[in-house]
Parts: structure tokens; sequence; C-alpha cells
């Protein structure tokens, strides 16, 4: 008896995960071991030969891949820990019981998130034109106007801004949720033993938030490094490749010139070993500040 | 004393200031979209910020030049057929991957964990080869198909499952309730919370997809929403009006389900870090 059931529960176990086993052996292991096998090879179109380390050395000899990747990287080092930063902010302001107005500012602060990336791309690039909106109020305070879209620098700079407008709030809802589980009465023991609020928050809620903050900007850094909907739809990429991304070098290699599949490839494990290496490295540099 | 006080006012002051201009800066996008479909192009290239006169001039340019219908079936179609497989092939497999433990299949499940950090870049060559080998360019399960085993969602429902109470499915058991009647008479009914923030999180990330449809459905007649609002705004001459409309559209939904299930939707977000 216990042997058959025993039995039953070994096939049912394999019987309610083959379904997804079988799909994600299609449609995610295979490409990416056959990604892998591609990053080596060279040729257009569907026509393949080995090309060893070809594409490795290509990549670094091509101005526009290290220029996608300067840019990448500009983007990932600004705006994260900026978006970061306000995120913890504005969950440490909300997270105040006695605050007037709390879930309307929560939800605004939230609203953006809700949006498709490409409707509040295209949102951006019509409030950022060159007589847009945000100029015409710059000028009233006597500022701009400012080239958005035309100047290589301000056109980062708009970047940055938009995927900042979209995810800070994304990121606040986690923040206050871990804030919601600590308990209150630290704070009270602390604020009685006189210590000024932002030794508070540097000493009680930074610390007490770090596995929180840890899983936050490992997966922004993963996003950032696959940035493609905003500069794609707000800026293409320009001015002057100012804002192409890896994700947008890949597409472009891939859809828009001749295909390159091969080098594509080769490109995207770039970022692989990116993500790799830098979540590493954030997860090292959380453990360094916890032995202090 | 008095002195600390004054301090805490301006403190307090600071703080409302500053969530003021934040919930200003994240609200305007939206107050500028909807008063945007009021206006012609022109006018919200110029930067006009107050309600116009021309919301249904707009919409007959939006239904003149989109073939609005079309292009709502075409996403709600992937929404609702992506969402609905995803959900019940990746719960299954969260489910089954923590009540059925074995070494052999947690190796796996941690194998599947580590390829969350490889980006969707990395596939897409292989998939977009494999897609049009298959002949499914232009094909709606071209979209569907690589999203429904999700590790994401299977991550998410293994996470669950540890909240699910044993004892139940003992009892069921003892009753002689079958494995796949447990899941579906016992587990499904109590784990509704579970299912309906993961149904928000996949019916959003198929409403809003840009990249892969872009890639794998050309023809004009499968374009869904994102990809129309996009195609509009690289018009040679864009119709800002027009473009407006056709965000309030792509937004529309999304924004809805928002408020509807507020509560779930947050709970939905936390749920993969609990």
């Amino acid at each position: 008896m216990a042997v058959r059931v025993v039995r039953r529960v070994q096939i049912s176990g394999w019987l309610f995960v083959v379904p997804a086993l079988v799909l994600l052996g299609i449609f995610l292991i295979y490409p990416i071991i056959w990604s892998l096998w591609m990053s080596f090879q060279t040729g257009r179109g569907m026509n393949f030969s080995y090309g060893g380390f070809g594409n490795i050395e290509r990549l670094i000899q091509d101005p526009v891949f290290l220029r996608a990747l300067g840019n990448t990287m500009i983007f990932l080092v600004v705006q994260v820990p900026v978006m970061i930063v306000l995120a913890l902010l504005f969950a440490v302001a909300l997270n105040d019981p006695t605050l007037w107005g709390r879930s309307f500012f929560r939800t605004a602060i939230f609203l953006p998130c809700v949006t498709s990336l490409v409707a509040y791309a295209v949102l951006f690039k019509s409030m950022f034109g060159a007589e847009g909106v945000v100029n015409a109020a710059l000028g009233i305070i006597g500022l701009g106007p400012i080239p958005w879209l035309t100047d290589p620098f301000w056109a980062k700079v708009l970047i940055i801004l938009a995927i900042t407008w979209r995810w800070t709030g994304y990121n606040m809802i986690f923040y206050l949720a871990a804030l919601q589980n600590i308990d209150r009465s630290i704070y009270e023991a602390a604020r009685i033993d006189g210590v000024p609020p932002w030794a508070r928050f540097y000493y009680l809620t930074i610390p007490m938030l770090k596995p929180v903050i840890l899983f936050t900007t490992v997966i922004s850094t993963i996003g950032t490094l696959q940035l493609f909907d905003e500069p794609f739809n707000i800026t293409l990429g320009g001015p002057a490749q100012s804002t192409l991304t890896l994700s947008y070098y890949i597409y472009d290699l891939t859809f828009r010139f001749m295909p390159s599949f091969g080098y594509s490839a080769t490109v995207s494990w770039v970022i692989v070993v990116l993500v790799g290496i830098l979540t590493f490295a954030q997860f090292v540099f959380a453990r360094d500040r916890r032995s202090n | 004393m008095t002195a600390e006080r004054t301090f805490r006012y301006i403190r307090r002051a600071l703080v409302y200031i500053g969530l003021s201009i934040a919930a200003f800066i994240a609200i305007f996008p939206f107050y500028w979209m909807v008063i945007g479909s009021t206006n012609t192009s022109p006018a919200i290239a110029n930067g006009k910020a107050t309600p116009g006169l021309h919301l249904f001039q707009n919409i007959a340019a939006f239904f003149a030049t989109v073939d609005v219908p079309q292009m709502f079936w075409n996403s709600a179609f992937i929404a609702l057929f992506g969402t609905t497989l995803t959900l019940m092939v990746s719960s299954l497999a969260g489910y089954g991957f923590e009540v059925f433990q074995s070494r052999f299949r947690d190796r796996i499940f941690g194998l599947l964990l580590l390829t969350l950090s490889i980006p969707f870049a990395a596939l897409m060559v292989p998939l977009f080869i494999m897609m049009s080998q298959l002949k499914l360019i232009n094909n709606f399960s071209a979209v569907i198909l690589p999203g429904i085993a999700s590790v994401f969602i299977i991550f998410y429902f293994r996470q669950a499952t540890k909240a699910f109470p044993s004892e139940l499915r003992d009892a069921a058991r003892i009753d002689g309730l079958k494995e796949w009647q447990i899941f579906f008479y016992v587990y499904l009914p109590v784990m509704r919370s579970t299912y309906a923030a993961a149904i928000i999180i996949v019916f959003m990330a198929n409403w809003n997809n840009y990249l892969w449809p872009l890639i794998v459905l050309q023809g004009e007649e499968h374009k869904t929403v994102t990809l129309i609002v996009s195609s509009l705004s690289f018009a040679y001459v864009p119709d800002y009006g027009v473009i407006m409309i056709s965000a309030v559209f792509a937004t529309l939904p999304t924004v809805t389900i928002f408020f509807l299930l507020q509560r779930r939707f947050v709970e939905g977000l936390l749920g993969s870090v609990k």
C-alpha cells in the first residue's frame, strides 16, 4: 500500500511539471544553447560557418558596439542609483502613519507603472518636443528651451528621466512593504534615546531594508541592461547614436541591417555576462557592508 | 523645545512639498494624454495644456487611419489566451515542484532559476529563426507560445504553494481524491487570490509586450495596440491628436484593472519577494 502511494506520488510529480518542462526546453533552454553556439558562427543570413573567437574580436573593433555599451552603462550608472534613492525617500515618507493623504500620494507615485512602455514613451516624445509643453513650462521660469530630442547629451537625460518616471513607484512599493514589516518600537526606542531622524534613516532603515534594496538593484540592473522600448520610441537611438543601447543594437543587427545572426548573438551574450558580473558584484558589496 | 517644534514643522512641510512635486510629475503625463486627445496636432506640438474641442475629430481620424476593432481584438486575443495558458501550465508546474519534491526535480528547478538572469535579447535571434522555420511569423501563436511556461510565474506559484496547508492535501488523499483532483478541487479554490495576482501580472505583461510582437507580427492586420501606438508616432507627419487617442486606448485596460484590483495588484507584485 505504502509503496503504491509513493509510486503514485512519484508519477504525479512528473505529470505536473512535464508540460512546463517541455515548453521551457523548446522555447528557453534550446534557444539559449543555440544562441551560445551561434555566437561562434559567422556569415550572413542563414549561411553559417564556424568563426571561432572572430565575433569577439569584431566586438572590440566595432565602434557602434562600443558606443551602445557605453550608453547602456551610463544609463545604468546614473539612472539606477537615482531611482533607488528616490524610491527609498518616498517610501520612508509614506510609511509615516500620521501623514495626511498617504494613499493618494502612494497611488499617484505608483500609477506610472501601469502604463505600457510604448504608450508612455510616445507621450514623453510629444511632451519633450522642441516647442513642447516641458520647454514651454521651462520658458515661464526663464530656462531653456532645451534641445531634448536633438542634442546627444539632453537625449540621454530625457531617456533617464523617462525610465525614472516609469519605475520609481514600482521600487517604492517593495520598500513600503518591507518597511511595514519593521517593528515600529525600534524607531520609538531610538527616538527616545535622542537619535536624530537622518541617523535613524541611515543606521536603522537602510540596514534593515538591505535585502530588498539588493533585490530591487539587481532587477533594475537587469532591466536597464535590456533597455529597448524607450530609446526605440522616444529618440530612435539618436541623435548620433547617443541613446543606442545594447538591445537596440541587437535588434538593428538582426532585423534592420543585413541579418548577422552570429554577431548579434555574441552581442546578446555580452548582456548575459554583464548581468552575471554586476549581480555577483552587488551580492558581494551587500555582504561586505553587513560584516562591518 | 519650541526650536525643535519649528524644526519638525519645517521638515513636515518639506516632505509635503517633495511628495506633491513627485505626485504632480507622476500624474502630469496622464493629464497630458487625456487633454492632448482633445487638441489638434499643432496645438499639442506647441505645448497647449488646456482642453480643446477636437476630441471627436481625433477619434474619427483614429478610426479612419487604424482598424481599431481588429487591433483591439489582436491584443485581447493574445492577452486572454496567453494569460489563460500561462496560468494553467505555470501554476501546475509551481505546485508540482513544491508538493512533489525530489532531488532531481529540485536540481532542474535550480537550473531554471539561473535562466532568470538571461535577458530576452539572448533568446530573440534563435526564437525568431525557430518561428520562421515553423512558418509562424504573423501568427499569434508565435507571440503566445514562448511565454506559456514562465520561470518567473512557476517560481511565484512555488513560493505561494508553501503557504498551502499540507493537512488539506493529506485529508483529500485519505478521502480518495486523485492528485489532479486535489489540484483542481482543493488547491485552485483555496489559492484564488494568488491566481488573481498572477492574472494581473501576466495580463499586463502580455498586453504591454512590444519587442517580441514587433519582430514576429509584421503584417498590418496582425498588429497589436502597442505596435499601432508606436507606428503612429513613426509616421512621416505624426498626428499627435490621434497618437494621444491611441495611447488612451493602450492604457485604459491596464489602468482599469489597476483601480479595480488595486490591493491584489500590489500583493501580486510583492508576491515574488515574500
